[in-house]
């Protein structure tokens, strides 16, 4: 077939009109739409998908159970799901085809923090109400203020901070740690904090290692050997996902958890798949008020429903990163809920529900939880120690503290970093009181 | 200070082990075919997942501990023998002719395709099978704590994968043929060899040989998404600093780079990273065509 | 031999570009990057035509890139950012190119690919200065002096990036025609007759090597002031294999095969992500696949096909 210039001269005019599927869906404002759609952004490959895709099995379970029962002000919902494992420029691109193709009226972004670093700038160019629901850099408030985000979660102070509280309260005479952390801004950040926050409450602790392991290691066995010949009294480790398993595993083939107290702050997310390899007494964290056993909501019919039925269909416990995406359908609903009333009924515009979401307090899955004015998420964190019991072939929390907002979040306006600098030995004793494990 | 190096030189054992199953099958494919098979990574992953499936399928069955290390062999073989003739008659044998750089993106094309296919057998939970590392225990030196697994075990493997393909290429007929391809391929098929099977049989043994390494790495480390995309730079890396086909290279290399990188883990933790490429370019530097490489005659 | 016109396939594809992104706001977007890339892969262009591959161009666009982050502080406009991009990446090139341009084949690829991964580990492991993985944003720049509102500005950047493309397309073309260019096929084909012929070889690579890296550094100036955010991913090795991908994907024949090739790919990418957010790397590796068994010419090698005239025979 031959494509003459004239045939193709008459085909570059007549394209752009005759291709539908890339003009942008009507956008209707204020007025109820016939759905409800959003945009989610999380990992459906490479190594964070252990987090990303049981974060979108659990935006699918609960957007079905939304539906389920009229959707929210009766409008259904739908979600749009895309990987943020291309990049940011792949996903800011998807961002703006999500918000002017799509027609998509909530973003859910993002995992890592490098996305949302790039996408709140450009939800507030956009106009487009973005909840961010997992990642932690508490740069994104700190530094910026926006209309257009919020967080319904916290973010990596008080996952960090709690964490120590609590090491301190187990084992306050600790002289020497080691820290091992994935070499990326998380491990970095979060290494930054720790260490900050231990000088300031417990002043003199050597340090006798700070190992920076690739991100993406498989092999951990060369800082495991230095970490038994320095045999500090603690080893910190803020890794996550297959690098935590493995490490995890490592260690514990080599006999390391009996000369170190492990603190271990994401390993809520590692414990059904390292089963008992992971000994008992290890200081575990779970970056946030929730847990599938939560001491205080275990016995509410929301949390057990939602655990059967995730159970069930997915064949797993939930871990944070499902807890997270609930956090955010929850608090999305609430908001929506919120200022439709205040509407007297009729739907939101999208500054309206935005502006509902900052002081906005909602109940979620295994508690309740707060919305800052400066668009930050408040939630408490909890910690415990491991524990095998006759239950479950993998550890579960004992002697758990609900570590309240007031005691590891910075206040509005103040930087993490600088905050954790303030706190004293006192903070430690005003934890409130630990919760036993139930059977 | 001694006590730390013999230390690091344990620990870099076993990583240059590693290194050495992997980057040993890419050397060899690359010395025949001259391909450089990007989708190598993909083997190692897959070869190891395989093995970690069936290692939890033995460790169901009663004579569970003394299958978990003849598990790693056969997967190996397993996914060399399928993967490999599969792999060079639908694609690579389609593609000799064509240019050099077109070789070489059809294996990115492949590799690309093989990490979704991973994630759509095994999922993006990981995975990890430990029973072989079980099986052998733990072992003592001085006041360490190491398993015989990486001290025993992955050295020897490799070092029996050494002396063994050493005496293949050298001392059987296949394997001289295969060294003849690899040193001149228009006079091998001058001489009566059939260029097609050598291809043939190098790939798929190569491919065995990723599928090993992977099978071997699985007991040590969870599998994830995304574990085979590490292993093809530090694959590379290798047989670029080895010399074309080189095996004596290839294993020298490994040990350089386990060593290294053992080493600046002890003394200088943030360059770990880069130790394999500081070695590249500084063997390059000294000898442009790789450690034990010779310039190849080039057509005037 | 300045080869066929391509006047009229230009016209084309920026008529039609310009049409989409009318019609479909979000375009704008994907189509500057698009042409960014595109940028990078004219440089990459270059040195396929001496039969080198580069595994590591991904460094010159994070160099690029990473410039225009560093500088966006103190210089605030975009006809100032640029050249610094390009400055700085041909700097980088230059001091790159004397160490591996004296190399060929898998060397010369496994050599760029280590100077990219070092620096993109450099890149992550200084995190007191490049923020590591978070990477650094970018406010938007002015444009010669003015400041424009998020709409205009993505049409003044695209705009902007058609014109380089489309300028720099043309000043490739007749580089590839002049003698330095036409002894880069020499090299692939055989470089010992080019030396008897009294040319160096190693100097004609070196001088398409640094412009290829100049090229990419242009690119990654773009990118940066496009999405107004720097990651190191952006010289991680992948993206390398993206570069050549879709130099193979758009053709070499021509300097517009780049540009298709980019267009093409960023494309597909999106909406087979759209369509099969799980199995999209799959459905690219196979476009790919398809295009090296059944169209190794690339895109413009099907469209050179479709518009040959056939000889008369007689």
């Amino acid at each position: 077939m031959r494509l003459t210039r004239r045939a193709a001269l008459q085909a570059a005019a007549a394209a752009p009109l005759a291709s539908p599927f890339i003009l942008p869906r009507n956008a209707v404002a204020q007025q109820k739409p016939s759905e409800l759609r959003l945009g989610i952004s999380t990992f459906l490959s490479g190594p964070a998908s252990v987090f990303g895709v049981p974060g979108r099995n659990a935006a699918d379970l609960i957007i079905e159970q939304f539906n389920s029962s009229g959707g929210i002000g009766g409008v259904p919902l739908r979600s749009v799901v895309i990987d943020e494992a291309p990049g940011v420029d792949f996903l800011l691109g998807e961002c703006r085809r999500l918000a002017q193709n799509e027609g998509v009226d909530m973003m859910l972004a993002s995992i890592s923090s490098g996305s949302c670093l790039a996408v709140a700038p450009l939800a507030e160019q956009l106009r487009m109400p973005t909840i961010l629901w997992d990642c932690g850099t508490q740069r994104i408030f700190e530094e910026n203020s926006y209309r257009y985000s919020v967080r319904t979660q916290a973010n990596a102070v008080p996952e960090i901070v709690a964490p120590l509280l609590y090491l301190m309260r187990v084992k306050p005479d600790f002289r020497t740690l080691a820290v091992v952390n994935q070499d990326y801004a998380w491990g970095r950040d979060s290494w930054a904090i720790w260490k900050a926050a231990m000088d300031a409450i417990k002043p003199g602790v050597r340090v006798v290692a700070e190992l920076f392991p690739r991100f993406g290691a498989t092999d951990f066995s060369t800082e495991i050997t230095r970490l038994q010949a320095l045999r500090p009294d603690v080893i910190l480790s803020t890794s996550w996902g297959g690098e935590l398993d493995t490490f995890v595993r490592q260690a514990a083939e080599r006999r390391l958890f009996e000369r170190s107290t492990f603190v271990l702050p994401l390993a809520e997310s590692s414990l059904e798949r390292v089963g008992r390899t992971l000994p008992e007494g290890v200081i575990v964290g779970a970056r946030g008020d929730h847990w599938f056993l939560h001491p205080t909501a275990r016995d509410g019919e929301l949390l057990k429903n939602f655990t059967q039925s995730y159970r069930q269909r997915f064949n797993l416990y939930p871990i944070y990163p499902t807890f997270h995406m609930a956090q955010a359908l929850y608090g999305m609903k609430a908001g929506y809920e919120k200022a439709i009333a205040a509407n007297g009924g009729s739907w939101p515009s999208r500054e309206q529900v935005m502006d509902t979401m900052r002081g906005l307090e909602f109940q979620h899955l295994t508690g309740t939880m707060k919305i800052r004015d400066d668009g930050q998420g408040l939630e408490p964190m909890l910690m415990g120690v491991t524990r095998h019991v006759e239950a479950y072939n993998f550890p579960v929390l004992d002697q758990m503290i609900l570590y309240p907002p007031d005691l590891t979040m910075n206040p509005t306006g103040t930087k993490g970093l600088d905050w954790v600098r303030l706190l004293t030995p006192a903070a430690v004793q005003r934890a409130p009181a630990p919760i036993a494990y139930r059977a | 200070m001694t006590l730390l190096l013999l230390l690091a030189v344990l620990d870099g054992l076993a990583y240059a082990a590693l290194v050495f199953m992997v980057a040993v099958g890419l050397t060899l494919v690359f010395g025949v075919l001259r391909v450089l098979n990007v989708a190598h990574g993909s083997f190692f992953a897959i070869g190891a997942y395989v093995a970690a499936t069936l290692g939890t399928a033995a460790a169901a069955t009663a004579a569970a501990p003394v299958l978990a290390l003849p598990v790693l062999l056969i997967a190996a073989i397993l996914v060399g023998g399928v993967l490999g003739p599969l792999v060079e008659k639908l694609l690579l044998s389609r593609i000799y002719v064509k240019d050099h750089v077109l070789q070489l993106l059809v294996t990115f094309a492949l590799f690309m395709i093989l990490e979704d296919v991973q994630k759509l057998i095994w999922g993006v939970q990981p995975i990890f099978q430990d029973a072989a590392v079980k099986a052998l225990g733990p072992v003592e030196v001085g006041d360490i704590v190491y398993t015989r697994y990486q001290l025993f075990l992955l050295p020897g493997v490799a070092a029996t994968t050494l002396v063994g393909l050493m005496w293949f290429l050298r001392r059987t007929l296949t394997g001289r043929v295969i060294v003849a391809v690899t040193q001149d391929r228009e006079a091998a098929t001058a001489m009566g060899i059939d260029a097609q099977r050598v291809y043939l049989l190098t790939f798929t043994f190569g491919t065995m040989l990723a599928a090993l390494g992977g099978a071997l790495a699985s007991p040590t480390s969870s599998l994830v998404p995304g574990v085979g995309v590490n292993m093809i730079v530090l694959s590379f890396a290798v047989v670029a600093t080895a010399g074309l086909g080189q095996i004596e290279g290839a294993a020298l290399t490994a040990l350089l780079i386990g060593l290294g990188r053992s080493v600046a883990v002890y003394f200088a933790p943030e360059f770990e990273v880069v130790i394999p490429y500081i070695i590249m370019v500084l063997v390059l530097l000294v000898r442009p065509y790789g450690i034990f490489g010779s310039p190849e005659l080039r057509r005037v | 031999m300045m080869g066929r016109s391509l006047t009229l396939p230009t016209l084309l594809g920026v008529a039609l570009l310009i049409g989409l992104a009318a019609s479909a706001p979000w375009l704008k977007f994907v189509f500057t990057i698009a042409l960014a890339k595109g940028l990078a892969v004219l440089g990459i262009l270059l040195l396929l035509r001496a039969g080198q591959v580069s595994f590591g161009h991904a460094l010159y666009v994070a160099v690029g890139a990473y410039t225009v982050a560093f500088a966006r502080p103190t210089v605030g406009d975009v006809l100032l950012l640029l050249p610094l991009a390009v400055g700085a990446a041909t700097i980088v090139g230059l001091l790159v190119g004397l160490f591996v341009a004296r190399y060929r084949d898998i060397f010369f690829g496994m050599l760029n690919l280590a100077f990219s991964m070092v620096f993109y580990s450099l890149l992550e492991k200084l995190y007191a200065y490049t923020r590591g993985t978070d990477g650094i944003r970018v406010i938007p720049p002015t444009i010669a002096g003015l400041a424009f509102e998020r709409v205009s500005y993505e049409w003044v950047m695209l705009g902007l990036s058609l014109a380089l493309a489309v300028g720099l397309g043309f000043l490739a073309r007749i580089f590839l025609a002049s003698p330095l260019g036409q002894a880069l096929p020499a090299i692939k084909a055989r470089e010992t007759r080019l030396e008897f012929a009294g040319i160096s070889a190693k100097r004609v690579l070196l001088v398409s090597y640094v412009a290829s890296a100049a090229l990419a550094g242009l690119g990654g100036g773009i990118i940066a002031m496009t999405t107004l955010h720097v990651t190191p991913l952006l010289a991680y090795w992948t993206h390398s294999g993206e570069l050549v991908f879709i130099a193979i994907l758009g053709g070499g024949g021509a300097v517009l095969g780049p540009f298709l090739g980019a267009a093409v790919f960023e494309l597909v990418r999106v909406y087979a992500a759209a369509a099969f957010p799980d199995a999209w790397q799959m459905i690219l590796g196979a476009v790919l696949l398809g295009i090296i068994l059944f169209a190794s010419r690339g895109l413009w090698g099907i469209y050179e096909d479709l518009t040959t005239r056939r000889a008369a025979r007689p």
